[in-house]
């Protein structure tokens, strides 16, 4: 299992594009990979559970893989939070 | 299933809450404002009558404390003889909230204390008993047991379905035709689950602002309500069943009979449970609606499988019988 820290770059937040964009990237992989925020974890392969938790600028996300790709899978989504999105930082 | 931790849950969360009418607490604060953040951490009341007259001992501090005519006309007592000194002993205890009811507001000095002190004094319009019985449903709902799960809650002929299964399996497909059939959605994807009472489990969605909307592959997302009215969705509803979906396994034996019955452990409850494999060509919502049904006959007392069994043993026994009549050469 592997688990990276990262805090939301971008100005708006994850909202639905960056969400799709997560959960995309996710589906790539084989492992499970979560999301967590204030003790509250998703499954990060769902657009849905994504925006449920509701991270808004600066919040800090652990993303958590588990599974035979994980240590891939969560550096491609931490690289995802690094990057901002391709939006405005703030 | 990730147990959540617990969060703080604060004065000014009890006051936002958002509850309809009749379970509504009615509550404004008017002193002690600063203190609104103070945390609520027993889902219990205390009526402080014995503190007020000056014994501590056991005074069970960190509850929410309620005072109804009795205590308020027992502090104008006080105010009148200028003894203030329990009230400020009161105040020198962390006390999440005092509460008053029936629109009573206490005395200017037991205000001042209490914002000297930081504590929230809060009024509402309910009596003693009718508010006693709401906040307690409140706060056991509140501290009740919580967790997320991964899946899809609708409501199918009355029964409380929680689809689950792997990404990509078609949970969210499977529900968006059951809506289309004139059932229920409760809530898509990250279902929040409570078990209240110890033995039942509430679901309902995690979120109220992106609430009943789903994500289809290929549509993108979509607000049920906007499409299918309001009669095809729902708010909570009680997990009775629980489906999992998942991709036809050649090598694994599915139930082919329906005697054995398997169950999902939530929160400590036990749900019964279905495995669904799923495999092009197989109608899923059909064998959900199904199940629902089967569901509610085995809770009106009548289990198809197991009666289907009996009434194959009795015929084989009545043959037995017959045999003893017959010779079988007769046949």
């Amino acid at each position: 299992m592997v688990e990276l820290e990262t805090t939301i770059k971008n100005r708006a937040g994850i909202h639905a594009r960056p969400s799709a964009m997560i959960a995309q990237t996710a589906v790539k992989f084989t492992s499970r990979v979560f999301l967590e925020k204030g003790g509250n974890r998703i499954n990060a392969k769902s657009i849905m559970g994504i925006i449920t938790l509701a991270a808004s600028f600066g919040s800090v996300i652990k993303i958590i893989a588990d599974g035979p790709d994980e240590q891939a899978a969560a550096e491609a989504i931490k690289a995802l939070f690094d990057s901002g999105f391709n939006e405005e930082l703030g | 299933m990730i147990e959540n931790q617990p969060k703080v849950f604060t004065v000014l969360d009890l006051i936002d809450l958002d509850l309809k009418e009749q379970n509504a607490l009615n509550l404004r604060c008017i002193a002690g404002r600063s203190g609104l953040s103070r945390a609520i951490t027993v889902p219990d009341l205390n009526r402080p009558g014995l503190a007020l007259a000056g014994f501590f001992e056991s005074f069970a501090w960190e509850r929410l404390q309620i005072f109804g005519r009795g205590e308020n006309a027992y502090l104008s007592m006080l105010q009148s003889q200028n003894s203030f000194d329990s009230i400020k002993k009161l105040f020198t205890y962390q006390l999440p909230c005092c509460i008053f009811t029936s629109s009573l507001e206490p005395g200017e000095t037991f205000l001042a204390e209490a914002e000297k002190a930081g504590c929230p004094i809060l009024v509402t319009d309910l009596n003693s008993s009718d508010f006693s019985g709401r906040v307690i449903r409140v706060l056991y709902d509140i501290f009740a047991p919580k967790t997320t799960m991964h899946g899809v809650l609708v409501e199918v002929f009355g029964i409380g379905i929680l689809l689950t299964g792997d990404s990509g399996v078609g949970k969210s497909e499977t529900a968006l035709e059951l809506i289309e059939r004139g059932h229920r959605l409760v809530a898509d994807d990250v279902v929040e689950i409570r078990c209240v009472n110890g033995s039942i489990l509430m679901g309902q969605g995690a979120n109220k602002v992106i609430g009943h909307h789903m994500e289809i592959r290929g549509l993108g997302i979509i607000n049920i309500t906007h499409l299918f009215g309001v009669g095809a969705i729902r708010d909570k509803k009680q997990i009775q069943l629980v489906c999992q979906l998942e991709d036809w396994d050649p090598n694994k034996t599915y139930d082919r009979i329906g005697m054995d019955e398997l169950t999902a452990e939530i929160l400590g409850v036990k749900v019964p449970k279905l495995e669904i494999p799923v495999k092009p060509g197989r109608n899923i919502p059909v064998i959900i609606e199904t199940a629902s049904m089967n569901e509610r006959l085995k809770k009106m007392g009548y289990h198809s499988a197991k009666e289907f069994n009996q009434n194959i043993m009795r015929w084989l026994e009545s043959e037995n019988a017959r045999a003893l009549y017959f010779s079988r050469d007769d046949y």
